[in-house]
């Protein structure tokens, strides 16, 4: 063989390898995820992606960190402007309204699903999960992935130390109030806080005695929803709370999650707050504990309904080929199913979003070993009604703001019950009439 | 010609990012931008008729001026006192410029940290000596916290330059005040402080220009705008209506707004104040 020939040899294999290593990468489709999941549940989201991409060959799901859940958003935001979004983004509850009126910008899952020849039947999955996140035709529009609810946590040494029995924890307001009292009675700094004050004591307070925060369903219906969280139901038990305040009963620990350290290092003694927080207080808690529903009142008819939920989906961005598509479809299939479901839901404290995972789950013996984790799923798995499906609110971001601005007033002794809900109904009501306005001008 | 590096740097980087602010102040549209709809000064409109914003204003005004004042007294008198000691300037020196390198987000927590009603030290030791400390309930507290944590964070700035303004003070002109018998006191007020105007308006500019525009991760860290609204201040408005609640109009009018504010200012300073600036 002359060097000439050998050369030509060399070649013509390299240019068959690489022509093989092209045809590896085209064979394999890459599906861009962008999530928000930290620590624990960042592993949580690459083990999915692992098991799923090591499942099939066709699909390569890589997920990527793009910050907390507005960082990650905005991130989204400039990235479809540029061009380049990602084909699955995880969006916090609170921007499903955004997300929904960007026509164009997202595929409703349930499309997706369809085009990919998976059948899709949305009646597997756990109503007030799923139906969050579906449109008023019965569409499914994201992917339910972590969902939580508000359940209530106690400090069961705390309570042997007060007197308080431990086999029946406090379901009322009024025993709440019982409760605290007595352990305030016993010294205790801190009897009641809440976390996520907005989201437990007022939206999910809301559907869990049946009540409206905001008409049109909570704004499931239609953009046309305007707040009416001042109902005398309401001024009561924020009334309640507020006096509670005065006393000392309750004491306010600051917005969103920061109230969770204080009940994790026993300063305070209950707290209503996420379900989700279970994996925090079980691994860092030195003390008994205990899980329980939400209190609520029990003279109001319907009561207790369904908690709503909180966390976030998966949602589909447009203008991404079909052959990609077809993978987003796969990997959701994927993730449906109910072994995999519940090994989620057991490992992350979320909940399950298919019925068939919460029997499996169940029958796993999961819950009789860890009393009070099917808490959350038992205020979950009723049958909703209009008033309890969900909330789907405009410019909600700001509305939570409102929410916390406007309850500190309260707890600070500054303005009455009546008048903080009343300026949250005002204020709020702009919001969701600029959020009307400024997406209805273009449908 | 060889300016044109720095006038172009200066374009891209300042008015291009001014002339799309004006522009989207006019507008509005949803997140992603899929429907842009000119609505004339809707925007600004909206903001007149939102009483909170009108407060947040006075909310501004308060943090500025005490941001600006302490921040400015404390620094010249750190600088003072470091340019008299006569051992260990450069440790002193070095711990006073320290805190300039940490970012606002995290000087916020670190006040945070020292602050809070549950966990914090110095919190704790209010509480303990009956002082009732709750930034989460009282305004005026949490007002006091990002001032602190603004202030602490801008001083090393000031102090550097009014070290080096001291410093270029000839120390002839000290020596002899002193043999005519001027006391430490009357040297400052009358040699060192009117001489130093210059620095001390620069810096004014500079720490009013800082409260305005640069404190926003100081407050997003430690208070949120709470409790209530009271510590909301404009460009922490500007921040959250813009990059959390993704409402770009809302948020680009209420920077042009703020911008228009702090270009007032300066050229009042510098009409007013310069004039009494001996150079």
């Amino acid at each position: 063989m002359t060097f000439f020939q050998r050369s030509k040899v060399v070649v013509s294999c390299l240019a068959a390898l690489s022509g093989l290593t092209h045809l590896g990468a085209q064979a394999q489709t890459e599906i861009q995820w962008w999530h928000s999941m930290l620590a624990v549940n960042g592993e949580w989201v690459n083990d999915l992606a692992k098991n799923f991409n090591a499942s099939q060959k066709e699909y390569k799901v890589v997920p990527v960190f793009k910050g907390s859940y507005d960082e990650s958003m905005t991130a989204a935001v400039a990235a479809f402007r540029a061009g380049n979004a990602p084909h699955i983004l995880q969006v916090f509850e609170v921007g499903t309204a955004t997300m929904m009126a960007s026509k164009g910008v997202i595929v409703p899952v349930g499309k997706v699903m369809q085009d990919a020849g998976f059948k899709f039947d949305p009646a597997v999955y756990v109503p007030a999960v799923a139906g969050y996140y579906t449109s008023p035709k019965g569409e499914m529009l994201s992917y339910p992935f972590n969902s939580s609810t508000t359940v209530f946590y106690f400090n069961k040494d705390a309570f042997k130390a007060a007197g308080i029995s431990t086999d029946k924890p406090p379901a009322t307001w009024p025993e709440v109030a019982l409760a605290a009292a007595k352990l305030k009675a016993n010294g205790h700094k801190c009897p009641l806080t809440v976390a996520w004050q907005g989201w437990t004591q007022l939206e999910s307070f809301s559907t869990w005695h049946n009540t409206e925060l905001a008409t049109q369903g909570n704004g499931m219906r239609g953009m046309n929803a305007r707040m009416v969280v001042n109902s005398p139901l309401h001024v009561r038990h924020i009334e309640n709370l507020g006096n509670m305040a005065k006393q000392g009963l309750f004491v306010y620990k600051g917005r969103g999650n920061v109230p969770e350290a204080t009940f994790v290092s026993g300063e305070c003694a209950m707290i209503t707050t996420s379900s989700g927080f279970y994996g925090n207080v079980a691994k860092n808690a030195k003390f008994a504990y205990g899980l329980s529903t939400l209190p609520y009142y029990p003279d109001v008819p319907g009561a207790p309904q369904n908690t709503v939920i909180g966390g976030a989906s998966l949602w589909v961005m447009s203008g991404k080929k079909a052959d990609e598509y077809k993978g987003v479809a796969t990997f959701f299939n994927y993730l449906s199913n109910a072994e995999v479901q519940s090994a989620s839901h057991k490992r992350t404290g979320y909940l399950p979003i298919t019925l068939a995972a919460f029997k499996l789950t169940e029958a796993s013996g999961f819950y009789k070993q860890n009393p009070g984790t099917d808490t959350a799923v038992n205020q979950m798995i009723r049958k909703t009604t209009d008033k309890s499906r969900g909330i789907r609110l405009g410019n909600y971001v700001q509305i939570r703001a409102i929410e916390d601005e406007e309850l500190e007033q309260v707890w600070a002794g500054k303005k009455s019950a009546k008048e903080a809900l009343d300026s949250i109904v005002t204020r709020g009501n702009e919001q969701l009439e600029r959020f009307e306005k400024a997406n209805t001008s273009k449908n | 010609m060889l300016i044109a590096p720095q006038v172009s740097v200066i374009c891209i980087f300042f008015f291009w990012p001014a002339l799309q602010a004006l522009l989207q102040s006019l507008q509005q549209s949803d997140a992603f931008g899929t429907s842009v709809e000119w609505v004339g000064f809707a925007n600004f409109q909206r903001l007149w008729q939102d009483a909170s914003y009108l407060e947040s204003f006075q909310t501004t005004a308060v943090f500025s001026s005490l941001v600006a004042v302490l921040g400015i007294g404390i620094s010249l008198c750190l600088a003072y006192f470091a340019d008299r000691v006569v051992r260990g300037t450069v440790v002193y020196r070095t711990l006073l410029i320290w805190p300039y390198a940490v970012a606002p987000a995290v000087a916020g927590v670190v006040w945070l940290f020292l602050f809070s009603p549950s966990i914090g030290v110095v919190s704790y030791a209010l509480n303990q000596w009956g002082f009732e400390w709750n930034a989460l309930l009282n305004s005026r507290h949490a007002m006091a916290l990002i001032v602190m944590a603004a202030v602490w964070k801008q001083i090393s700035y000031n102090f550097l330059f009014f070290l080096a303004g001291l410093q270029s003070i000839p120390k002839s002109l000290i020596e002899a005040a002193a043999m005519d018998g001027a006391g430490p006191w009357h040297r400052f007020w009358t040699i060192q402080f009117p001489l130093l105007s210059p620095t001390s308006f620069f810096l004014l500019v500079i720490n009013v220009v800082y409260a305005f525009f640069d404190t926003f991760g100081i407050v997003d860290a430690a208070t949120k705008g709470g409790p209530g609204k009271d510590t909301a201040i404009l460009v922490y408005k500007v921040y959250f209506d813009g990059f959390k609640a993704l409402d770009l109009g809302g948020s680009a009018a209420q920077s042009v707004v703020l911008m228009v504010i702090v270009v007032a200012l300066t050229v009042v300073q510098f009409r007013f104040v310069e004039k009494k600036v001996n150079y």
